[in-house]
């Protein structure tokens, strides 16, 4: 969807900048928003850039940065980590070969941490796009990569 | 009344006094970093922290209402603690080279540990190294200094409504930066300084030319004159601790000679000068049909932002050079014809109070010949301050001194040009004069004099009714703008001045200022000039001898060469 028609259904009023920027977003494969687009979000709302660039960078889930098709977040809170999050965080950088905070170069994965998702009874637990996967184990996450994979060249 | 309890001691003050001005009026004073008089309330920084009987946990006394019978400890323990922890925090972000910083000693972040008996840290440092950005000839920004107290936002955002600078990201990775860390040269930054005068620490500070002009004035080969524009000598005392409201012309002249400057001009005269030219310039344009409104353009901050964001509106600016560069070019031409002197052995510094001044000194189009810059160096009062005290010279103990001729002889109205309407009314006292040929019954135009946003005036000229209007902070100016944009304006003449109250309360004058501080300057202006024995521009004798011995005439061949210019707009 273009960026105007997503524009024209909001009013021209400050309080829509975020519904517009994750709106917006979602339509993005790589899931990040550039200077020029904002530019144009910004002129819209009759807001000033800089409102916008601090609405942006003060959200995590906002990103001026191409990231990869999917993104992987894994929990980074207590129950998570009590419940061996590191063997999976393990399995995933070594597969994927990158850190958190990184998107592999086939620009496919980018790895990422996240607060709580709420699945605390089911720890470990992580979240591709909108989908939660929980009680994770490291064959689990080979298995869950490789179903994405697979979807990527179907 | 509100009655209440501050430190076991009964005080009763007015319904929503805040705890800090409660304690205030009661000779109790709290600590604050943030807070600055005039801006809004942020209470981020927390300092004020007090101990109110019943609450759940400190409250700031910035932003807390005093109520009918609270208890308040505003030196508790509990509170003394909160504070150093508060204080070690956030020193554990900041860049603590104190001793090489050019706010050691004024730096409120430092007073505040010293006050609150820091000798060491238990935090160790946090701080990750970020550029700095001295990519441009007016503003020094360094964020390892910052501490995110918000001041600056604040004046830049609702002051001045450009809203340049803002805070990114959040908690602990909080930055203040022009939008996605660009460099204030990538936005439409207008370097009037505003958010200089405001840190609290040195994050943002101007950039500092003293050391430029140390060298020109110890170099032999160099003849240096200085000028010294109109609000500097209502505001340099503050420097050395002297009382706002003052007016320190003679000591600083004196000063200035001490510092070892051949001659000590005023920037006063070209003032005088701007006005001939800039009145000639509304009459011919009256006359013709010309484009009106008339803006002035003595304010570089306004004429950036004009060339920012009203590009195809450039034809309303006056194109009179400001009274800081028509002086450069005449010195540069005349005076050094006069003296013999050749141009490039003449080195120009202006003290301003003003950061964009030094921008408008880099410009290319203010050259009188290739490389050869009008003005060759900008100082504000601060660092004139500083390098009076560098030198050893003790400012309150100088004798009057007189400015040198031939730009020494000034008038009243070249004074008023440093408080907002200064400019309009030293404009209307010329032009109705010149227009309606007969002398002014009261030169005193108060409509358009003080702190009011917007004000307006009606003046007869030459048997119709015209109406002017004049504009401090650009956010005012925006309102004036637009609607000449609408074409729904009634004026045919604006002035407008960047900075709150004028040049006065410029971006670069003493740390300190507050409305308050602006209104006790404007009004030593005003007083300066019902004692000045001229009051008019077109009175001034030197005035009448620059034309008939170079210029020849208002808005003549060389007036256009040396004392116009153009605009160029500048839309990112």
């Amino acid at each position: 969807m273009q960026l105007r028609e997503i524009l024209e259904k909001y009013p021209k009023t400050e309080d829509y900048l975020i519904e517009i920027l994750l709106d917006y977003q979602k339509t993005k494969v790589h899931h990040y928003l550039s200077e020029e687009e904002l530019k144009e979000i910004a002129n819209y709302l009759n807001v000033s850039e800089s409102k916008v660039s601090s609405v942006m960078t003060f959200y995590t889930f906002f990103s001026m940065k191409p990231k990869g098709e999917y993104v992987i977040q894994i929990c980074h809170d207590v129950p998570c980590y009590l419940n061996d999050q590191n063997s999976v965080q393990k399995t995933l950088t070594n597969l994927l070969n990158i850190e958190i905070g990184e998107t592999t170069e086939d620009k496919m994965f980018t790895l990422e941490y996240t607060s709580c998702l709420g699945a605390c009874d089911k720890a470990p637990a992580m979240r591709i796009g909108e989908k939660t996967f929980t009680s994770l184990t490291p064959n689990k996450v080979k298995a869950i990569l490789a179903e994405y994979r697979g979807k990527k060249h179907a | 009344m509100v009655n209440v309890k501050i430190n076991n001691r009964d005080v009763s003050v007015a319904p929503n006094t805040t705890i800090l001005d409660a304690a205030k009026a009661n000779g109790i004073d709290i600590p604050t970093l943030c807070y600055y008089p005039d801006l809004n309330i942020n209470s981020d920084c927390r300092i004020c922290s007090v101990e109110v009987e019943g609450a759940r946990n400190l409250l700031t006394a910035c932003s807390t209402p005093v109520k009918e019978g609270m208890v308040i400890r505003t030196n508790s323990s509990k509170v003394l603690n909160a504070r150093r922890t508060i204080t070690e925090l956030i020193l554990a972000n900041h860049d603590t080279n104190c001793t090489a910083c050019v706010k050691n000693m004024k730096c409120e972040l430092q007073s505040l540990a010293n006050q609150l008996g820091i000798d060491e840290n238990r935090f160790p440092s946090v701080l990750k190294q970020q550029e700095v950005d001295d990519h441009n000839p007016s503003i020094y920004r360094n964020p390892n200094r910052c501490i995110k107290c918000g001041r600056c936002v604040d004046v830049c955002k609702d002051v001045e409504g450009t809203h340049v600078l803002e805070t990114m990201y959040r908690g602990h990775d909080v930055e203040v930066t022009p939008k996605y860390g660009k460099y204030l040269t990538e936005e439409d930054c207008t370097f009037c300084g505003q958010c200089s005068s405001v840190c609290p620490v040195a994050a943002i500070t101007e950039k500092d030319d003293s050391i430029r002009v140390l060298d020109a004035l110890n170099n032999p080969n160099k003849h240096v004159i200085v000028q010294v524009a109109p609000s500097i000598r209502v505001s340099i005392g503050e420097e050395f601790g002297e009382a706002t409201g003052g007016e320190w012309t003679g000591k600083l002249v004196t000063a200035l000679r001490n510092l070892g400057f051949d001659r000590v001009f005023d920037t006063d005269f070209t003032a005088d000068l701007t006005i001939i030219e800039e009145g000639h310039e509304l009459l011919h344009r009256v006359k013709t049909g010309g484009t009106l409104p008339m803006m002035t353009s003595c304010c570089p901050g306004w004429i950036n932002y004009a060339e920012q964001h009203y590009p195809d509106m450039l034809g309303h600016l006056s194109t009179c050079k400001s009274p800081q560069q028509m002086f450069g070019s005449i010195a540069k031409t005349y005076y050094a014809q006069t003296e013999k002197i050749a141009p490039e052995d003449l080195f120009v510094v202006s003290v301003m109070p003003c950061t964009a001044k030094k921008y408008e000194a880099a410009r290319e189009e203010m050259q009188v010949n290739e490389n050869i810059p009008d003005v060759d160096a900008v100082l504000t009062t601060r660092e004139l301050g500083k390098m009076v005290r560098q030198m050893g010279i003790n400012f309150q103990e100088l004798e009057d001194g007189e400015f040198d001729n031939p730009f020494g002889i000034t008038t009243g109205a070249a004074a008023i040009f440093g408080a907002t309407g200064g400019v309009m009314e030293a404009a209307l006292r010329t032009v109705y004069e010149v227009v309606n040929e007969k002398p002014l019954e009261t030169l005193d135009f108060k409509d358009v004099r003080g702190m009011q946003g917007i004000k307006e005036a009606e003046v007869e000229l030459g048997g119709a009714k015209v109406r002017v209007a004049v504009a401090h902070t650009l956010k005012h100016a925006k309102q004036l703008t637009d609607q000449i944009k609408a074409g729904e304006s009634p004026y045919a003449f604006i002035e407008v001045m960047t900075c709150p109250g004028g040049c006065i309360g410029g971006g670069g004058q003493p740390y300190g200022t507050t409305n308050q501080k602006r209104q006790e300057r404007i009004n030593a202006t005003y007083q300066l000039d019902s004692e000045m024995p001229i009051r008019k521009s077109h009175e001034n004798p030197y005035i009448t001898e620059i034309y008939s011995k170079f210029l020849k005439e208002p808005l003549g061949e060389r007036s256009h060469r040396l004392l116009h210019t153009h605009y160029k707009p500048r839309v990112k």
